[in-house]
């Protein structure tokens, strides 16, 4: 059977925000570009971001770009590079309304301009008031963003690669990333697609824990497959965990609700966070109201029969807010948790939400190694935005309403790159046919007959040891014991068998290329976890309780071939402004 | 609690077939945990889901006669035994998986996007709240197909008349106050069939497992078109 090839400017993986976003820069731009997406593009899951994206508008209150970098330095316990988050700032004004112009249905104020909310760690001037900084459209942002940058590349006449799911990238004889081997779920049939330029935009990985906000898709093959092209992954310690999800189930209730004015009450009716965070209170960052919850719970202070949650409450509010500003969350609530907020509190518990770390990229979005013993170097035509990503804009805590401004952002510019790049290398470099090999080996290693584990039960195992030995908290011991753990179910992965090798949608083949992607990425996270020595952002260190930036302002890279830990400083110098150092983080 | 689920495997069967399963449920379970409970069993057993709280769209079937998100659809709700098929009227790829490749092309063939034939100001258009408010069950629409693949109207000229899906999305653009192709839109519409073949039978209101009303925004661009031809 002969391999079916297709040639293209740009490929990018992955239709989410970040992937859309830079597709659209090149179709405009009138390159031949192919997203490739394993889902219908509109079921990417930037579909299921709520409260919004943070721009310094000052539609409500006085607000700047400038504020809005200290407060994302500060969120991420300075292990952000300071030269992208002022990038990131600065262009936030502006990718707003390119989107609003590009049609978002975003809610409105009475002036007519875009509505925003406060949402946590927002300030203004440098720490001092809250600011409102939050461009949203009802609690239902996401959506209304992915639609409309996907009805933007059909109009731009994008060609869509969907339900395609891409098993591996392919190199050329020299090493350097010039395409990927895909899959057609629908057929099963292999598909090569050779391009200039490749950008990895696959999102998180959010799937590695068994309690989590993410979808099932949502397995960081892009994470994997960076790993397996011999790029390191940088900060996976980094995980954030969203302090209300709804308890039990993982589903994401917005930082948008404590926005509007909702607040968490423990089983003695408290409002424990004015003990955690005096002056933000439950605007405070995500890791902060995190800690505190499980913290209480770990007191006994729990709600609920097991007393194993805390409540949400927001029927302060009034029916009318709730509808307008929060319709999604009513919904939700109804549905999983059986309360209706207007009457009652959401129960909610901390929930697998968010990777801070990712594929190393510089502020262009190209994927960056490093060289030798000097600088790091950009890999040739490869790029990494979103999620997938580490620019480093969060650091060890990413603050809300910066994740969809990440993918967009970095999306964009990423996109502007490879018009540059395509610009200046017109042809295509020529494909190892040994790379294509091993790319289709690991697709057709799962034909092989025999009695075996199934996918379902060594991803569950997996998920259950992330969650016990990778969670909120995080000792030594536990985490020594996580690693054999992952090591142990990495060795097992060998004698995983499928029953079905039918072609035709065959959903366990794709679980299986899933799970080994999970696997990878799972190592990466407790690795890197069990060597920072350090409490910083969302990786807090019960034995290692401060942070410690002596030794540890720095970012870990972590390398597939013998699990190694190597490290890079952090860019603390900005474009254009002063940096700012580091400094106890209170909020 | 019983389960009949829709099975056809291209490669193997020549005709589809009814399948049964047992399940164990809890409290709060949903129809998409059963399906996953059915595929722990059988791994062969195909569908799509993803995000699990219906706002993805992918997982639309139809459970004992209704269109339904199966993430959102409580098992408590349903009777025994149930019973799960594909969305109607749309070639089977294979088990609940649906083509989903001609519906896709109604929505795309709305131009569901802005129009705008000024140039942009530097900042945002302005539109007021009551001007947004318009978009409100409008903008919703997760393209899960439930309403489309429940209307007869539909089943009979899938490639002609365009369905509720792709009318609300067509909606959606002509109540947007920024968009400034009205007259090309209303006038793309036109003829006997992709927005006439409606003939209000309400089932696309029914099935929308977000709560929108296809109907009610076909009605306004029925009057909308009535305003214009004075």
């Amino acid at each position: 059977m002969t391999l079916e090839r297709r040639r293209f400017d740009a490929l990018i993986l992955g239709a989410g925000g970040a992937g859309l976003n830079a597709a659209l820069q090149l179709a405009n731009a009138e390159l031949r570009v192919a997203v490739v997406s394993k889902v219908f593009p509109t079921r990417s899951h930037t579909v299921a971001a709520q409260g919004g994206v943070n721009a310094a508008l000052a539609n409500v209150l006085p607000d700047s770009w400038h504020w809005h970098m200290f407060d994302t330095v500060k969120g991420s316990d300075y292990l952000g590079d300071q030269d992208a988050i002022e990038l990131m700032c600065r262009e936030a004004v502006p990718t707003v309304y390119e989107l609003e112009h590009n049609g978002v249905p975003f809610s409105r104020l009475d002036s007519g301009k875009i509505y925003q909310r406060a949402f946590g760690g927002q300030s203004q001037n440098f720490g001092g008031e809250q600011a409102a900084r939050t461009c949203a459209a009802a609690d239902r942002t996401g959506h209304a963003i992915l639609h409309t940058l996907y009805q933007e590349n059909i109009r731009a006449k994008t060609h869509f690669f969907d339900e395609c799911f891409g098993i591996d990238l392919v190199r050329d004889p020299g090493g350097v990333v010039v395409g990927a081997l895909v899959l057609d779920i629908a057929t099963g049939q292999p598909l090569l697609i050779e391009s200039k330029t490749t950008l990895l935009a696959t999102g998180g990985c959010g799937q590695v824990f068994r309690t989590t906000s993410n979808a099932h898709i949502n397995t960081g093959d892009g994470l994997a497959m960076a790993l397996r092209a011999d790029i390191p992954l940088q900060d996976m310690e980094f995980f954030q965990f969203h302090p209300t999800g709804i308890a039990g189930k993982g589903l994401l209730i917005t930082e948008g609700v404590r926005g509007e004015g909702g607040y968490l009450v423990n089983g003695e009716g408290e409002r424990f966070m004015e003990r955690y965070a005096p002056h933000a209170k439950d605007l405070a960052s995500r890791d902060v109201v995190s800690r505190a919850i499980v913290t209480e719970v770990r007191d006994g202070k729990g709600c609920g029969r097991h007393k194993d949650h805390v409540l949400l409450k927001l029927d302060h509010l009034g029916e009318e807010v709730i509808s307008k500003r929060l319709p999604g969350i009513r919904e939700l609530s109804r549905i999983f948790a059986g309360v209706d907020p207007v009457r009652e509190p959401i129960p909610v518990f901390p929930t697998a939400h968010y990777l801070m770390g990712g594929i190393p990229t510089d502020r262009f979005g190209r994927v960056v190694v490093p060289a030798g013993h000097g600088a790091e170097e950009a890999l040739p035509g490869l790029y990494a935005a979103g999620e997938c990503a580490c620019a480093s804009v969060h650091g060890a805590n990413r603050l809300g309403g910066n994740s969809l401004l990440d993918i967009l952002v970095f999306g964009r510019l990423a996109g502007k790159d490879i018009i540059r790049y395509v610009g200046e290398n017109s042809y295509h470099r020529p494909v190892s046919e040994d790379s294509v090999e091993q790319a289709m080996a690991r697709l057709t290693r799962w034909d092989r007959p025999g009695e075996g584990t199934s996918v379902r039960e060594l991803g569950k195992q997996l998920r259950k040891v992330m969650e016990d030995h990778a969670g909120v908290f995080r000792v030594e011991a536990v985490m020594d014991q996580g690693v054999e753990k992952v090591r142990e179910i990495r060795e097992r992965l060998q004698g995983v068998r499928l029953r079905d090798h039918s072609r035709a949608f065959n959903t366990a083949r794709i679980e299986a290329l899933e799970l080994e992607n999970m696997i990878d990425v799972g190592m990466a996270l407790v690795m890197s976890a069990l060597h920072r020595k350090e409490s910083r952002g969302a990786h807090s260190r019960p034995d290692y309780p401060q942070r410690d930036d002596n030794q540890w302002m720095k970012h870990s890279l972590y390398f597939r071939g013998g699990d190694a830990m190597d490290y890079k400083p952090v860019r603390t110098r900005p474009l254009t402004v002063p940096s700012f150092p580091p400094k106890a983080r209170v909020y | 609690m019983q389960f009949r689920v829709f099975r056809f495997n291209p490669e193997t069967d020549s005709a589809p077939h009814m399948q049964a399963f047992q399940v164990e449920v809890s409290a709060g379970m949903m129809l998409r945990d059963a399906l996953l409970a059915i595929q722990a069993e059988d791994e062969s057993f195909a569908f799509r889901h993803s995000c699990g709280e219906g706002v993805c769209g992918s997982d639309g079937v139809n459970v004992s006669g209704r269109n339904r998100l199966a993430c959102i659809t409580p098992l408590s709700e349903l009777r025994e035994p149930v019973e799960v098929r594909p969305l109607p009227g749309q070639p089977v790829i294979r088990d609940l998986v649906v083509d989903m490749a001609p519906f896709y092309r109604q929505y795309k063939s709305v131009q569901p996007w802005l129009v705008r034939k000024e140039p942009f100001p530097e900042q945002e258009l302005l539109q007021l709240p009551e001007e947004r408010d318009r978009l409100d069950g409008l903008y919703e629409c997760i393209l899960c197909a439930c309403c489309s693949t429940a209307c007869p109207s539909y089943w009979w000229n899938p490639e002609r008349f365009l369905g509720p899906q792709a009318l609300l999305a067509a909606y959606r653009f002509l109540a947007d106050s920024r968009d400034q192709a009205r007259e090309e839109r209303l006038d793309a519409l036109e003829g006997p069939y992709k927005l006439f073949r409606c003939h209000t039978i309400m089932n696309c209101v029914e099935a929308c497992p977000k709560g929108l009303n296809p109907t009610k925004a076909i009605g306004q661009i029925k009057a909308l078109m009535v305003k214009d031809a004075v």
